[in-house]
């Protein structure tokens, strides 16, 4: 087998995780809202998810779970910015923490333990095709979720009436209030939805990555997602071929071991944190990208008297 | 019903008021836990509280996690006050232990008396320039710091995991992970006989002080809150966002770099790949129970401190996760931002009247 297949494949298996996270809060951040939380609902989806596995046998039950718990996190989060109007920095910040606490706590007996690996499915007669099969049609069920859910988020986003008043009120809280508009049922809505595809993304991580769980098992993701929305300008089809390239990046350490490159593994696993730094760099270089591009009420809280 | 009405001017008594609703809030919470999880809440609480406070090696334990939970809460405080959002102060620790490290390992048993001085310079250099990185990038590029900061957390623990592994490794170490120990001059004296404290409790509490001189007295902390609080009137009145962010971010580096080398020099005695549970991280936490107040995040590192030592004590005698600590953190933050809502807002009794024209509404009914 060519080896750039199995590198292409594992390629597509670490953006997966990035790609649901991402999405979701580049929803969550086109209604206006900044939620610098995923980290924690990432964690806390991995173990929930995790134990759900474990408990029942049954990866589905595993990733509802998971999606639940990533809900019910973020429904905090919803209540702190959107009803006692904190500060979203800071209330996501706090999420982060809670969550970091919070899945270690609850997952301090799991660690270690083993749960079976989500996984390929086979598709009759595509998957035996050379190649195109082995790069295409060899993957678990939810990399082809996670493509489903970018065209139902593009759709969305760009098509449908709801998608519109979402970003009416992203850009506008004010002026989509006083048409009737109401901000704080969207604003929920989007938030939770946030929550629902950053707990998979945890999942994703300790049923198919991994597959067990490990404290703090992110490392980082929550966050390179959040780089992402912002790399991918606020828009679903570019956050998701970032997606890809970070989780080429990501791999870049297999490539190296392969060819035999002499450096030592902690500056390649540096390299998906550089990027992250230098990505940002590169888009935000110019002011105009970003206020051109980003949702004109990300981060302010909205109440209606102001 | 009660409904909630903005106040005519924030009040001062809730902004101190609000640490302790959120304290007793996690209180509760942690009562129901431990009741929840089948333990006796009192002796959970004794564990927690009391117990660790007992002996003088323990108000000595108190001390020497307050220091760099407080010299990292400092730098962040003074930026958050100017609305820098520098989440990485564990990383500009780590640095600053890897450059004050580096010295000490380069003196090597030299009983030097230029180590130590030498070491806690390197510290504070590695901290700032760690932090000078988000600094430039914010300033020259408009690359949001919260990122940046973040993402060099990772790099510098990978940094120092390699050194530790590779260059730096000790060769009678047997493989372990750590540099050879400091020797006698390159180690912080101890403060108190019969526990671990160092000095870098007291240069902890004297930067507290001047960082509150700085804050409050001098016009650089001026135009820093103003344009915290009144950007538009900070940019109004001429004052540059790029001194702000500049200065903040060097500042945060320079305590926690500090902070770093405190930790290695003093209780670690050496490198290893762990040096800090999630002190700068725990900061952001003392920082804001503190009120971004230089005293006042003094509290809120001795509480936060308190949360570690508890959960390890929690741990040994009741063998409960000592995650535990993260999970209260996390909760005291969360009540703490819930809390601060009557800063700004009261709740207000009134008689059930038609629905005033929705632009007069606030916010919702509690």
């Amino acid at each position: 087998m060519n080896p750039l297949i199995p590198m292409i494949a594992s390629t597509v298996v670490a953006a997966t995780p990035l790609i649901y996270a991402a999405l979701g809060e580049t929803v969550v951040e086109r209604s206006g809202v900044l939620n610098l939380g995923i980290e924690g609902m990432m964690l806390i989806g991995a173990v929930a998810g995790f134990a759900a596995t474990l408990g029942s046998g049954s990866d589905t039950v595993g990733f509802i779970a998971a999606a639940a718990a990533g809900v019910a996190l973020s429904l905090i989060f919803g209540f702190l910015t959107l009803n006692l109007q904190t500060n979203q920095v800071a209330t996501g910040l706090a999420l982060t923490l809670f969550g970091i606490g919070l899945s270690a706590f609850v997952g301090h007996n799991l660690a270690g333990l083993p749960v079976a690996r989500l996984e390929p499915i086979t598709i009759p007669g595509l998957t035996a095709i050379p190649v195109i099969g082995d790069l295409l049609f060899h993957y678990d069920i939810m990399v082809y979720l996670s493509v489903a859910l970018f065209l139902a988020v593009q759709w969305f986003l760009t098509k449908s009436r709801s998608g519109l008043t979402l970003r009416a009120i992203g850009e506008s809280p004010g002026v989509a209030h006083a048409i009737g508009k109401s901000v704080l049922t969207t604003r929920y809505l989007a938030v939770a939805f946030g929550g629902a595809t950053a707990g998979i993304a945890g999942a994703y991580l300790s049923l198919v990555q991994t597959p067990m769980w490990v404290e703090g098992m992110s490392a980082g993701k929550g966050w390179i997602a959040l780089a992402l929305v912002v790399f991918g300008t606020w828009k679903p089809a570019r956050v998701v071929i970032g997606a890809y390239l970070f989780g080429g990046v990501t791999q870049f350490q297999l490539f190296a071991q392969g060819f035999g490159l002499p450096i030592p593994t902690e500056f390649l696993s540096m390299l998906p944190y550089a990027a992250t730094v230098i990505v940002l760099v590169i888009i935000c270089r110019d002011p105009k990208t970003i206020l051109l591009n980003q949702p004109a009420s990300l981060g302010h809280s909205f109440h209606s008297a102001a | 019903m009660l409904r909630l009405e903005r106040r005519a001017a924030p009040s001062s008594v809730m902004s101190v008021v609000s640490p302790l609703v959120a304290a007793v809030g996690m209180l509760v919470t942690g009562f129901l836990l431990f009741s929840a999880l089948g333990k006796d809440p009192v002796e959970a609480f004794y564990l927690f509280f009391i117990k660790p406070l007992s002996t003088t090696y323990g108000i000595g334990e108190l001390l020497l996690k307050t220091t760099p939970l407080l010299l990292c809460g400092l730098g962040l405080a003074l930026g958050f006050r100017a609305n820098v959002w520098n989440i990485g102060a564990e990383g500009q620790l780590t640095m600053g232990a890897i450059a004050g490290g580096g010295v000490a390992l380069w003196f090597g048993d030299s009983d030097s008396n230029f180590a130590m001085p030498l070491m806690l310079l390197a510290g504070v250099l590695g901290g700032m320039a760690w932090a000078a990185i988000p600094a430039f990038l914010r300033t020259r590029f408009n690359t949001n710091e919260i990122l940046v900061t973040l993402m060099l957390v990772y790099i510098a623990q990978l940094a120092l995991s390699w050194l530790v592994h590779g260059p730096w490794r000790d060769p009678e170490g047997q493989n372990y992970p750590q540099s050879q120990g400091f020797g006698d001059a390159e180690t912080m004296s101890i403060l108190i006989d019969g526990t671990r404290v160092t000095w870098g409790i007291v240069y902890a509490l004297v930067l507290a002080v001047v960082a509150w001189v700085f804050a409050q007295k001098t016009f650089a902390g001026f135009r820093m809150q103003v344009a915290g609080l009144a950007p538009a009137a900070a940019a109004y009145a001429g004052f540059s966002e790029k001194r702000n962010i500049w200065i903040a971010l060097l500042l945060c580096g320079a305590t926690a770099g500090l902070a770093g080398i405190c930790e290695v020099a003093g209780p670690i005695g050496r490198l290893q790949q762990q040096i800090s549970p999630g002190y700068g991280f725990a900061a952001i936490i003392v920082a804001w129970i503190g009120r971004l107040h230089p005293i006042g995040v003094v509290f809120g590192a001795l509480l936060m401190s308190l949360l570690y030592l508890g959960g390890e004590s929690a741990q040994m005698g009741m063998g409960l996760p000592s995650a535990i600590t993260g999970l209260f953190q996390g909760l005291l933050l969360f009540y703490l931002l819930a809390a601060d809502l009557f800063i700004t807002f009261r709740l207000k009794r009134v008689v059930d009247a038609p629905e005033p024209k929705p632009a007069a509404r606030v916010g919702s009914a509690a």
